[in-house]
């Protein structure tokens, strides 16, 4: 290559980072494959209907799959920093991969919105997680609305059964530190893996135990595992689902077996119930619809992503308006702060952002939901 | 523990062990025949489930489109090999067998898919349509690399693994299916409830197994296959084609597992990627019989089934690991007890 060839491809190169500096760029990861494909796809599908530009400024977005793996995860985080110039990065889906991209984003100096649940993500114990935020509702949060229930229906003691891995541990945590205040006891608590062919011996011991209530503490379709076989072997008690089950395919593979069934959720489920004085009824409706339009029937999941993007859509004219450029790391700095005190309406709550609660959410972002012949109905 | 639960958690012990040993039989003939490791089990099983939930909903199963991909490529594997040798009347043949035959079994799948036919013609359908995925898979895969060394041919196997469950979740989506139950009836004998899918799918298993023998000891074919599993080169100087040899083994197996989903279909919810764990198990069941010998690779599935139903009863967090650390006893003691010898092949 001669010197006038060189000179030529540098003011190329020039231009194209110039050209690309005045866009907003938005790094997505998400598990849109892989164990955690029933979440991420409708994530997926929510990033299509969100808008190209913002504030007169054209987004790129970049969409990268990790296949619900934390290594994956990892490599696309740093990817989506180094090569795509990201200015903020949603994501990942799980919890696993979120916690293993706190400390690239936080070394980057990226602002990054989680779409998993544990509450560690954002713990504000940790100083790695400035730059963290997410838009689920911690287990916490979920945990106490079941304890709560559980009381209010005369619940003395509970059994568990959930995935043998970090969901069902953290659940089973949680539910531990909830179930104290509540004053119920747990007297059996089981484990199984999401493709197990039978939980015939764990629902056995569980029944055994004489439990008033069971938690399953899984997501998805598996989840109906453990309830068709305790349903099956005749346990007559309550039984309890968490928020990771919402979903229609859910309902298809339980069946009649679901009825009667108890679970926390996020409010945009059923939000055709909610009174109309509920500023959630009408900003879930504006999202719900225009994805039952395109990809049918709703997944609270897909709304984690909405609400990701709802934040970023109050943050980042206020970052404009601080008179940064995107690209700079001044720009990302002005996007982490509007973060930080973000005060926005979502489909699955109220985000109230503090330095100290980079999640937001209240009870506000909670509702018991029952399983009535294949429908869910909102508890009052 | 009390009777009662013992008593259940056997049948429950034997039920699922009933289809590792079907599994475990599958691996075994195709080990047998084709030394190839047939790491893609799973995913018959995992489609012939996911086909039999797709006909029970009326709609167009995945495997249509799985099969028609198939035949078209079998068929321009086919047509190139045998028109660069002059073969046309062979490969006239040849087109009919591979694509042809296939795609017109697909289109009637896709025809009657939305009639909702009774439960036994859509068992009939899926089983069909899932065990032609054998052959093809072999055609497109290994036929042509039938004289690699074991390793590659495991290596490629993984690979047929992966594609299935890439083209799995295209196909079928993210989520599980169920099947119906064939009987949701149960009656007690003594102290034991025992239910009538359960007995199902011990007495099918059992056919199955039945079948299999007669198969191999009372057919032509499936003396030729008996023959090619002892002697390839002896069997090939007696005239038995390996590529028919293979085809059909591939045919077999992968009746074998899609027969394997369907009566774990009821049982269980089967995710596009649920096979894998599931032959595992199966491959554990045909390492205890030493990957030749078939009543000790079922007596091995068994012995999982059971081992896995009474660990997740005492232990449910460690049952996956004690079901495969079950596997380094037998391997201790086969390494000790036979002949280790390099493959002379």
């Amino acid at each position: 290559m001669n010197d006038r060839c060189k000179l030529l491809a540098a003011a190329f190169a020039a231009m194209l980072t110039t050209a690309a500096q005045a866009d907003i760029n938005i790094g997505v990861t998400l598990s849109a494959t892989g164990p955690a494909a029933s979440l991420g796809i409708p994530e997926k599908n929510t990033f299509e209907l969100l808008p190209q530009s913002i504030a007169g400024e054209k987004i790129n977005w970049v969409i990268l799959d990790d296949g619900s793996d934390t290594t994956k995860a990892v490599t696309n985080t740093r990817k989506l920093i180094t090569e795509d110039k990201a200015d903020v990065i949603i994501g990942s889906t799980v919890t696993p991969n979120s916690l293993a991209m706190v400390d690239i984003v936080s070394d980057a100096q990226v602002p990054m919105i989680s779409m998993a649940a544990s509450a560690r993500i954002v713990d504000p114990a940790n100083p790695r997680t400035k730059w963290v935020f997410k838009t689920p509702q911690s287990d916490t949060l979920m945990a106490d609305a079941i304890a709560v229930s559980m009381k209010a229906n005369g619940v003395r003691t509970m059994g568990y059964i959930g995935f043998a891995d970090a969901y069902g541990d953290s659940w089973l945590a949680e539910m531990k530190n909830s179930l104290k205040t509540a004053g119920i006891e747990i007297v059996a608590a089981e484990k199984y893996n999401r493709n197990d062919t039978s939980v015939t011996g764990q629902a056995l011991k569980l029944i055994a135990a004489h439990p008033d209530a069971i938690l399953i503490g899984a997501s998805g379709t598996p989840a109906a595992t453990p309830q068709k076989e305790l349903v099956a072997r005749g346990y007559k008690g309550k039984i309890y689902q968490t928020h990771g089950v919402a979903n229609a395919d859910f309902l298809r593979v339980v069946g009649k077996d679901g009825n009667g069934t108890l679970l926390p959720s996020g409010p945009m489920l059923v939000y055709e119930q909610l009174p109309d004085s509920n500023p959630l009824k009408k900003s879930a409706a504006v999202y719900v619809t225009q994805y039952e339009k395109r990809f049918g029937t709703r997944s609270t999941f897909g709304g984690h992503a909405w609400d990701a993007w709802q934040l970023l859509n109050q943050a980042i004219p206020k970052a404009l308006n601080a008179g940064t450029k995107p690209g700079t790391p001044a720009f990302r700095a002005a996007l982490r702060d509007a973060l930080e005190t973000a005060n926005v309406v979502g489909v699955h709550g109220v985000f109230v952002m503090t330095p100290h609660d980079h999640n937001g959410l209240d009870n506000r972002g909670r509702v018991m939901v029952k399983i009535e012949n294949g429908k869910w109905v909102l508890q009052k | 523990m009390d009777l009662s639960i013992a008593a259940l958690l056997a049948q429950d012990g034997l039920t699922n062990g009933a289809i590792y040993a079907l599994l475990a039989l599958a691996l075994v003939l195709v080990f047998a025949v084709t030394r190839v490791i047939l790491v893609p089990a799973g995913e018959y099983l995992t489609i012939g489930t996911l086909t039999l939930a797709a006909f029970d909903q009326g709609r167009v199963p995945g495997t249509v489109y799985l099969v028609i991909g198939g035949a078209i490529i079998a068929g321009l594997m086919e047509a190139t090999t045998r028109a660069r040798r002059g073969e046309w009347t062979l490969l006239a043949r040849r087109l009919l067998l591979w694509t042809a035959a296939p795609v017109a079994l697909a289109v009637i799948a896709a025809v009657l898919a939305t009639r909702h036919l009774p439960l036994a013609a859509e068992v009939l359908l899926s089983l069909a349509l899932t065990a032609v995925l054998g052959p093809l898979t072999w055609r497109i895969v290994f036929q042509p690399i039938a004289d690699a060394s074991v390793l590659v041919l495991l290596i490629v196997g993984v690979a047929v693994h992966f594609v299935l469950t890439g083209l799995g979740l295209y196909l079928f989506g993210a989520e599980g299916s169920r099947t119906p139950a064939f009987s949701a009836t149960s009656f007690t004998l003594g102290a034991m409830t025992i239910s009538v899918q359960s007995v199902l799918v011990i007495a099918t298993s059992a056919l199955a197994i039945i079948a299999l023998y007669l198969f191999f000891d009372r057919t032509l074919a499936g003396k030729a296959l008996h023959a090619t599993a002892v002697n390839r080169l002896g069997a090939r100087l007696c005239g038995i084609s390996p590529d028919f040899a293979g085809a059909l083994t591939f045919a077999l197996a992968a009746l074998l597992c899609a027969f394997c989903g369907v009566l774990v279909g009821p049982i269980t919810t089967i995710y596009y990627d649920s096979g894998f764990l599931i032959s595992l198990k199966g491959f554990v069941g045909a390492i205890i019989g030493g990957l030749v010998s078939y009543p000790a690779a079922a007596a091995g599935a068994l012995l999982v089934g059971i081992i896995e139903a009474y660990s997740s009863f005492w232990a449910s967090a460690f049952k996956e690991v004690i079901v495969f650390t079950l596997i380094i006893p037998v391997l201790l003691w086969r390494s000790l007890a036979t002949r280790h010898h390099e493959e002379d092949e």
